[in-house]
């Protein structure tokens, strides 16, 4: 048996919705016999009548009746179209439910997927990674699992969290992913992974861009560098406690990520290990992000505008000469 | 299929009319919110209050009849002019001075100020300041009591006409009809959105003509007439218990105040002041009193005394109580201890 990220991530949903009665499904095209723009629902509509539900193109208000769902016991999971589509409900993710639990003491346990990241040929509105926007904000969680075990635990762990939980989930690992079974249980969110243990060189990642580091890491293996890779899996919360750990081993860092390049999920790494870790540094800490400019639409100047295993290979070789 | 919404014809209370059933009742709470904001509004004055005070003067008919017909299981989602109606609902006057006077109890504990409070357990939602937004929520705290299998339940949530030009607030009222969940929109066009004056604000002919092409039911009320913002407000909470489609209902006001007390009003014109919708609910409402002999002046005496004793004893308690302090504050937004963000 195979299963992809994508299939992971409908499974995780259909053993929600059948082990837990809260739990509904909202969202656009989610529901009826379609199942999704990317088929993450697919068939659930029919396996539990009424609980997967299409809604108009109404990005806030779909935030909101979740939010409201929640406040009265239910578990909502909404589907973003496309991660960049969350951009119409940032109100109802940042300031109704990020803000409820620290103003009323009342938590708001809505899970919200973002199919986000890049593809060829996408363009500038259905290619965006949004998780450090969402992280930047107090009181949410943001996911951003890079292997189909993550997504799966990951997502079952979202919806039992009693805080809003924003779940990243790269549309380019859903059909490129695959692993032989689905786990029974996986890290505890909040906790990074390394993902490849090294000696020389520390490459902090997640999601897609895991797996561009990688590769990084193994071609650097066979000239006789031994590269540790971290996944974080979770930008927030952000294990620093096991990216330190890592940069102790090694004495260098190289942080990864597919968003834009003013601030983020690297530069918090970077400035963390930088106030925590200075004396653990045998180099200045490096990051590599897409480009500032938008996304772009042709497969050219997409696969350059996105940090690739090229760009990560040359950034990694100057660290290491150092 | 939805239901097709059809526009019910204007209610229009004759002016010989008995008064509503509740129209004692519902006076009581509007001159309790009455009296209290006049207090709070004097200690604003007096730099007793740090932030804003936001009044509902002007507007306390037709809040008082957004609050009275819910029952503990509904969900009122008040916004910044409802006092009357939270009250009416069960919102206790300790809630409203604590959350003013910056006390550590209350339901707000210095986290959050003035009229940005509720109690969502007790189905009092706790609005936001981006307007329109609490429309949608109200929709889903419905669902949830559908999917639930509750019965009898509805949801009433408050809006200005300033909200209602709101992206927000057309997807909330969209969302609403489609799913058709028992909710009751009542929004107050008090003529200015802070200094905006309504021309500035839409264009349609009457803000109630929205409510066919949303799929919601609308009568239009006038606000200043407590027995019939009692008889319009009322009808349409029973007509969405009944299982109608949404409704909505749009009442005309004047904002008998600034937008905040920070704001003396004087973009409000002379004009508009002469206008029939400009009259003090509250002044129209005791004249009908005094005039139909409903109560003897020695109770209605006895009723503003005791308005004024029960809002001196909240204002009395909040203000021996403790503010919250920076340094024994709980920093923290997310309620799952162990997945709190660690900075240095």
């Amino acid at each position: 048996m195979s299963i992809t990220y994508l299939e992971a991530i409908r499974e995780a949903q259909a053993k929600l919705l059948r082990d837990d009665e809260r739990v509904f499904i909202y969202g656009q095209d989610v529901g009826g016999t379609f199942g999704g723009a990317f088929k993450a629902t697919k068939g659930l509509a029919k396996e539990f009548p009424g609980r997967v539900l299409n809604t108009p193109i109404s990005e806030d208000a779909i935030v909101g009746t979740a939010i409201g769902a929640a406040m009265q016991g239910m578990r909502p999971i909404v589907e973003m179209q496309f991660a960049d589509f969350s951009s119409i409900a940032l109100n109802q993710i940042l300031n109704n439910a990020g803000t409820h639990y620290w103003r009323t003491n009342v938590p708001v346990p809505i899970t919200v997927r973002l199919p986000s990241g890049g593809t060829k040929g996408s363009g500038p509105f259905h290619s965006q990674s949004m998780e450090s926007i969402y992280a930047h904000y107090p009181g949410l969680i943001v996911m951003t699992p890079a292997t189909v075990e993550d997504a799966y635990t990951m997502l079952i762990d979202a919806v039992a969290i009693d805080d809003p939980v924003i779940y990243c989930e790269h549309k380019y690992l859903y059909y490129h992913l695959k692993a032989d079974k689905l786990p029974t249980e996986g890290l505890p969110t909040g906790r990074a992974r390394i993902a490849r243990q090294g000696r020389d060189l520390t490459i902090v990642t997640y999601s897609a861009m895991l797996h561009e580091a990688l590769a990084v890491a193994e071609q650097l293996g066979g000239e006789g560098f031994e590269i540790e890779v971290v996944d974080l899996r979770s930008v927030k919360p952000l294990d620093t406690n096991t990216v330190l750990a890592s940069v102790a081993r090694t004495g260098r860092l190289l942080c990864v990520g597919e968003s834009f390049p003013w601030g983020g999920a690297t530069a918090e790494v970077i400035s963390r290990v930088a106030a925590e870790g200075f004396h653990l540094l045998d180099a200045a800490p490096q990051r590599l992000n897409a480009k500032d400019t938008p996304i772009p639409y042709h497969p050219n100047l997409w696969s350059a505008h996105r940090p690739n295993a090229v760009e990560i290979m040359r950034k990694a070789r100057a660290l290491l000469r150092e | 299929m939805l239901q097709t919404a059809q526009r019910t014809a204007k209610s229009k209370t004759k002016k010989t009319a008995p008064p509503h059933e509740r129209f004692l009742d519902a006076f009581r709470w509007m001159l309790l919110a009455r009296t209290l904001e006049e207090k709070l509004v004097s200690l604003y004055r007096g730099g007793l209050i740090t932030g804003g005070v936001y009044i509902g003067k002007g507007q306390e008919a037709v809040s008082v009849a957004c609050g009275l017909f819910l029952q503990k299981d509904d969900i009122f989602a008040p916004l910044i002019r409802d006092q009357a109606g939270r009250s009416a609902f069960g919102e206790p006057l300790l809630d409203v001075t604590r959350t003013y006077l910056g006390s550590r109890q209350g339901p707000m504990r210095g986290r959050d100020g003035n009229i940005h409070r509720g109690r969502p357990q007790q189905n009092q939602l706790a609005m936001v300041s981006h307007l329109g937004a609490m429309i949608s929520v109200t929709v889903g705290a419905l669902m949830a009591k559908r999917f639930k299998g509750e019965k009898n339940f509805i949801g009433l949530a408050c809006i200005g006409e300033g909200g209602m030009q709101t992206g927000s607030f057309h997807e909330g009222m969209n969302i609403a009809a489609v799913e058709q969940v028992p909710l009751v929109v009542v929004a107050t066009n008090n003529h200015y959105a802070y200094s905006t004056p309504n021309d500035r604000e839409f264009a349609c002919h009457d803000l109630v003509d929205r409510a066919i092409g949303y799929g919601f039911e609308g009568y239009s009320v006038d606000g200043t007439d407590l027995s019939a913002c009692l008889d319009v407000i009322g009808g349409a909470v029973k007509r969405a218990r009944a299982g109608r489609p949404p409704q909505l209902v749009v009442a005309s006001v004047l904002r008998l105040s600034g937008h905040g007390e920070h704001d003396d009003a004087s973009y409000v014109t002379d004009d508009i002041k002469q206008e029939p919708f400009a009259r003090d609910c509250l002044k129209v409402a005791e004249q009908m009193i005094i005039d139909l002999n409903l109560l003897d002046a020695e109770t209605l005496a006895e009723w503003h005394k005791d308005a004024a004793a029960q809002v001196d004893e909240a204002i009395a308690t909040a203000q021996k109580e403790a503010p919250p302090e920076g340094d024994k504050e709980d920093w923290c937004a997310v309620a799952t201890r162990d997945l709190v963000d660690s900075f240095e």
